[in-house]
């Protein structure tokens, strides 16, 4: 009965392990495609380009294994953006698991790029990722690309337009804003996907 | 819609939060973790921590603070000051910040900048900006930090922001030198002109002695958040209060939610 925070895109995993511990889990850190395959629930963080995570979880021989995967899968900011068909950012193919691309917050002198901070969520649908959340929940987000809302988004923020921050497909997970940085909100949906996501 | 950001800045000298007087006679004011928690628990949206032990003589310092604080909080946090090196940065990164901070060393070598962003991605990567108004023109100053080392780089302020942001620097923290410890107020003319320029988020820094001076550059600026120290090291604005008086003034802000 594991918990396994996929260590394969480049990202500064610690702060994400922190907030786990915060909730009394100990999770295992691996890219061994074995040990993700065994373990209970999955999380994927992810920071930087798609381009180059793509390319570590390919080193590590995990793109064909994570798609693959049937226990419950939350990709963090970038290791949400990679289970999407692709990204403009580096114009690169990624996992596939949502249909939809990722494409880069139009230029908007109003709107400066990256999109940087606290943004609140809009509810579209209920799952149990977002049990308990109150109307009024603020997340801390940091990105430059953008998927629109579509029929897997369970979440959206606005910046400029709607677009995904919350998605949910059979097992599989992501929120573009970082869990581990987004106080309450944040830990709640963490100990959400611990507690309560099959 | 985004929130505009609230954000006490700390400085952290060999492991403590110290405050100085004109860079001078640093007293330490408390314990880095339980400050960080403090602010956190109070509401602030972001933390800076300005490192200043390591900064004037090319010491590298330990900064196993930086763990202790990340797996404390939830909210995010930066790292400034003595971060020089793409070595310097990933330590800092590894550790849990969020962020890095980098400004006299880009003004030395700006390829700096690429060659972080290229590593780390541009979301973690901001540059810090002094600015000094000699009474006709703006321009960068660098090594602010030591007064007997800080001089003019020569740059012009706005030439320079356009340049960081080419070269892919994240966020700017704009620290108005004319202003920074007055408590009189943001420059918000200055503040205002970047605004227009710049593509990236602009953090306002320097000068806020009271709420209306957050009120003001959010209004006039447009600016994506404001940083300051002493107001909040001294207790003068509490962040609870400033935040209310923000949503009041029809500013986007997380709301403090007590209890938290």
């Amino acid at each position: 009965m594991s918990l396994v925070v996929v260590d394969a895109c480049g990202a500064n995993i610690s702060s994400v392990l922190g907030a786990l511990r915060r909730l009394g889990s100990e999770p295992v850190v691996t890219a061994d495609a074995s040990v993700i395959q065994s373990a209970e629930r999955v999380i994927l963080p992810g920071v930087g380009a798609a381009g180059n995570a793509m390319e570590r979880l390919r080193n590590h021989g995990l793109v064909d294994v994570i798609p693959a995967l049937t226990q419950p899968v939350l990709g963090i900011c970038v290791g949400m953006q990679v289970l999407f068909s692709g990204s403009d950012e580096d114009n690169v193919d990624c996992l596939g698991v949502f249909d939809e691309r990722l494409k880069k917050f139009a230029a908007d002198p109003e709107l400066p790029v990256p999109h940087m901070g606290w943004n609140k969520l809009k509810f579209l649908g209920a799952h149990p990722l977002l049990t308990g959340l109150s109307a009024d929940s603020w997340c801390y987000f940091v990105h430059s690309y953008r998927a629109d809302s579509f029929s897997g988004t369970i979440a959206e923020s606005e910046y400029g337009k709607p677009f995904t921050a919350v998605v949910a497909k059979d097992n599989f997970t992501g929120v573009q804003f970082h869990p581990e940085r987004s106080a309450e909100t944040g830990a709640c949906v963490l100990e959400n996907f611990l507690n309560h996501c099959s | 819609m985004l929130a505009k950001r609230i954000i006490p800045c700390l400085d952290v000298r060999e492991g403590k939060v110290v405050k100085g007087v004109q860079f001078r006679n640093h007293e330490i004011v408390g314990e880095i973790e339980a400050l960080a928690e403090r602010y956190s628990n109070e509401g602030a949206d972001e933390l800076v921590f300005y490192d200043i032990s390591a900064s004037p003589d090319g010491r590298s310092v330990s900064r196993d603070w930086v763990r202790r604080v990340s797996d404390l909080i939830n909210i995010p946090f930066c790292v400034a000051g003595g971060i020089r090196s793409i070595a310097d940065a990933e330590s800092v990164l590894e550790k849990g910040a969020d962020k890095i901070s980098i400004n006299s060393p880009a003004l030395r070598d700006p390829s700096l900048i690429d060659r972080l962003v290229k590593r780390f991605g541009t979301q973690c990567v901001v540059v810090g900006i002094d600015s000094h108004h000699d009474g006709e023109q703006y321009s960068t100053w660098r090594n602010t930090g030591d007064e007997t080392k800080a001089s003019d780089s020569g740059r012009m302020t706005l030439d320079w922001i356009k340049e960081v942001q080419d070269r892919g620097a994240g966020e700017i923290v704009l620290n108005c030198m004319n202003q920074d410890g007055v408590r009189k107020g943001y420059d918000t003319k200055q503040l205002a002109a970047v605004r227009r320029i710049a593509t990236v988020p602009v953090i306002a820094s320097g000068g806020a002695g009271e709420i209306a001076h957050f009120t003001d550059v959010f209004k006039h600026c447009d600016v994506s958040g404001a940083l300051a120290a002493s107001v909040f090291h001294k207790s003068i604005v509490s962040i609870e209060e400033l935040k209310k008086s923000l949503i009041d003034a029809g500013i986007t802000i997380r709301p403090y939610t007590p209890g938290s």
